[in-house]
């Protein structure tokens, strides 16, 4: 068993730090009870397995895709749409997967085979156009997705709220349906993340990332890099599906804005790159600090916008507003772009070697 | 014999074989909706909106696309540049809003022209900030041009947002050109006029530089071959700045034109139309100006004439048309580079 697949974080602090991060989730429910980090424990682990699949892509195989939010609104709206017309049953959540699924590899094996074939940024422009059509026709056909209102339904009964395995007197918190949601979407999540360690480090992997070093060597060497590239497409779209499905699970809910939105992209962008491309452990850390950044860091720039208001400086207290937070990350991204490229794992692992 | 020889010699240098099929992409695909549409007056005015809108979009991705071109970068940041440009023009437009409401061509030319010009400056300056600071340590690394220009993009659209807050900003036309007036009895809007007329003149004012100035030799050599032209020395880098400002500039003209001619403005405006510029550039061939022009009529016109019949499927026809050129010629219409 190498549920790790040999590829270990490879520094000290990632190592603790990586613990700490698992540890505090696997015991979140009972470490900070409450409706709000639990919200924000679940939304962590969707957006780690979400940046890893898209890191897949980005940090492995060498090329920037733009429809990822794509694939992980057919999960979502798979998930929703068969939830929400057939009832809270289990089948239903099956269906949705059973249709989902294929219909997310569809989809990428089709943006790849049509795309692939050329540079990055071509791929890079047709992705972003057709997931944007694709957010468009989501919310134009609303008999069927529910508009820019989006579809709220109820879950299977064994994961509703209002379900108590455990009362509170027990231990001190009560393990309800929704304990039990939460901890479904964190044994899938892990379960995907260990999935895509494991594909980066098999030898399929290994070609991944000589076409992204260097695509016409591979190719000189016997590697279809079209074949390659699209199979990684589609595996990381297939990944974003069931991390959209589990989505769709916790949220009850699946709207443009939760699922197809530019800013998830944008969001799944920032977390592989400041946590570091080519690396997976970078989504655990990247997808921890934003999602902790963007819970409780806005926070902080309100208090540093009133001061700063209160002070009588100008610009200052827009420039903190706390709906400008990504304003700072967004400097961070390309200060990371340029000055560590491995991201956060990569300053932390050191120089190779 | 020797005569014949020397024709024969004369004949035998190929000339560049033209490849006129394109260009009447945009007029088969006006002809084939005359059928579908009840009065040809309606036809009139939606051609004349498509071409409007058509030009409006090619004066924002020509920029996109000349950048591509020469220096094979490809900013994902333009649309920003866009929305900079008409953030620029409410500078000046909103203080003068008693010049624009008068019903004078000429109170109404002192504001827009002054709004004109600051928007383009304003732009081009940015965008030589843009390409020394930012672009020049990424040359030649797609990837991270990429993830630059896009990090550049969601910067720019946040200090917009800190600068001028989330509300959308007002921008109504000036007196003169609002209203319509009548050919036939086809209702043509007299803006629509106005930027078909400066779409025109950007168009064969770059078709004229490209082709027929120096500078415009210096930068379809670079396009073939940028070592080359450095090694005869001229400095490509001065070449790279000044067609970077041009670019932006124009973005920026288009951001203005685009920002009157739906009266409002708002920072998401750039991330909005960059897909649509986008889809353009590649209907045209990255790095093709005419390829560009050509596409951005077709999609505009397609739009137009899908918004008239079948309203849902306008949403879609950019990217049916975009796959249906793609599957004719998968580089686009006029691909220039074999990159």
């Amino acid at each position: 068993m190498m549920p790790l697949s040999g590829d270990p974080p490879r520094s000290r602090v990632l190592a603790v730090a990586l613990v700490l991060i698992v540890l505090g989730l696997a015991l979140a429910p009972f470490l900070f009870p409450g409706a709000k980090p639990l919200n924000v424990a679940a939304k962590v682990c969707i957006f780690i397995a979400l940046a890893a699949s898209y890191d897949l892509l980005l940090g492995y195989t060498g090329v920037v895709s733009f429809s990822h939010t794509m694939f992980y609104g057919v999960g979502s709206y798979g998930v929703a749409i068969a939830l929400y017309s057939l009832g809270a049953r289990f089948d239903a959540i099956g269906l949705g997967l059973i249709v989902a699924l294929p219909l997310a590899a569809l989809l990428a094996l089709a943006i790849g085979l049509f795309s692939l074939r050329v540079q990055t940024i071509f791929f890079a422009m047709i992705t972003l156009a057709v997931a944007s059509a694709f957010a468009v026709l989501a919310s134009q056909l609303s008999w069927l997705t529910g508009g820019e209102d989006g579809r709220s339904f109820r879950v299977p009964e064994l994961l509703q709220p209002g379900t108590v395995f455990i009362p509170r007197d027990v231990l001190g918190v009560a393990v309800t349906g929704r304990t039990l949601t939460y901890y479904v979407v964190l044994v899938c999540c892990a379960a995907l993340f260990l999935l895509l360690l494991r594909v980066v480090n098999s030898p399929f992997g290994r070609v991944l990332q000589a076409i992204r070093e260097n695509p016409f060597r591979a190719e000189a060497l016997g590697y279809r890099t079209v074949i390659h590239r699209t199979l990684a497409n589609v595996l990381a779209a297939v990944v974003a599906a069931a991390v959209g499905a589990l989505n769709a699970l916790w949220l009850r809910y699946t709207g443009p804005d939760t699922s197809l939105s530019f800013n998830i992209m944008l969001d799944i962008l920032l977390i592989v790159v400041i946590g570091g491309m080519g690396t997976m452990y970078g989504a655990i850390i990247g997808g921890t600090l934003y999602v902790l950044a963007q819970n409780y860091l806005q926070a902080l720039m309100g208090t540093v916008s009133s001061a700063a208001g209160e002070a009588g400086l100008p610009l200052l207290p827009s420039l903190f507003h706390p709906d400008r937070w990504l304003l700072w990350l967004g400097l961070l991204f390309i200060a990371s772009v340029y000055f560590f490229p491995t991201g956060i794992v990569g300053k932390l692992r050191g120089p190779p070697g | 014999m020797s005569a014949q020889d020397n024709a024969e010699v004369g004949a035998a240098l190929p000339k560049t074989p033209r490849d006129y099929l394109p260009l009447l992409l945009p007029a088969a695909l006006a002809l084939a909706a005359l059928p579908f549409i009840p009065s040809s007056s309606t036809w009139v005015t939606l051609t004349i909106a498509g071409l409007a809108m058509g030009m409006m979009i090619f004066i924002m991705a020509s920029g996109l696309t000349l950048i591509f071109g020469l220096m094979d970068v490809l900013n994902f940041g333009h649309g920003a540049f866009i929305a900079i440009g008409a953030y620029m023009a409410t500078l000046v437009l909103v203080p003068l809003a008693g010049w624009m409401q008068a019903d004078s061509v000429w109170l109404n030319l002192a504001a827009v022209v002054p709004a004109v010009i600051l928007a383009m400056g304003a732009t081009a300056l940015l965008g030589l900030g843009f390409e020394r600071i930012v672009i020049m340590p990424v040359y030649g690394q797609h990837l991270k041009q990429i993830l630059i220009t896009m990090g550049g993009m969601i910067v720019a659209e946040q200090i917009l947002y800190a600068f001028f807050g989330p509300q959308q900003i007002p921008l109504p036309l000036p007196t003169t050109l609002r209203g319509s007036f009548l050919i036939g009895e086809a209702a043509v809007e007299k803006y629509r006029v106005v930027a078909v007329s400066v779409g025109l003149v950007v168009f064969v004012t770059m078709l004229l530089i490209l082709n027929r100035t120096k500078i415009g030799l210096l930068i379809r050599a670079g396009v073939e071959n940028t070592e080359m032209v450095e090694a005869l020395g001229y400095r490509i880098t001065r070449l790279f700045v000044g067609v970077f400002m041009a670019g932006s500039a124009l973005a920026g003209l288009g951001g203005v034109m685009w920002g009157l001619y739906r009266e409002q403005v708002n920072a998401a405006m750039g991330a909005e139309l960059m897909v649509l510029v986008f889809i353009v550039v590649i209907i045209g061939g990255l790095g093709s100006v005419t390829g560009c022009f050509i596409g951005a009529l077709l999609v505009a016109l397609a739009t137009n004439y899908a918004g008239f019949l079948v309203p849902k499927l306008a949403l879609i026809t950019d990217i049916a048309l975009m796959v249906a050129v793609l599957l004719w010629r998968p580089r686009g219409l006029y691909p220039v580079t074999s990159r």
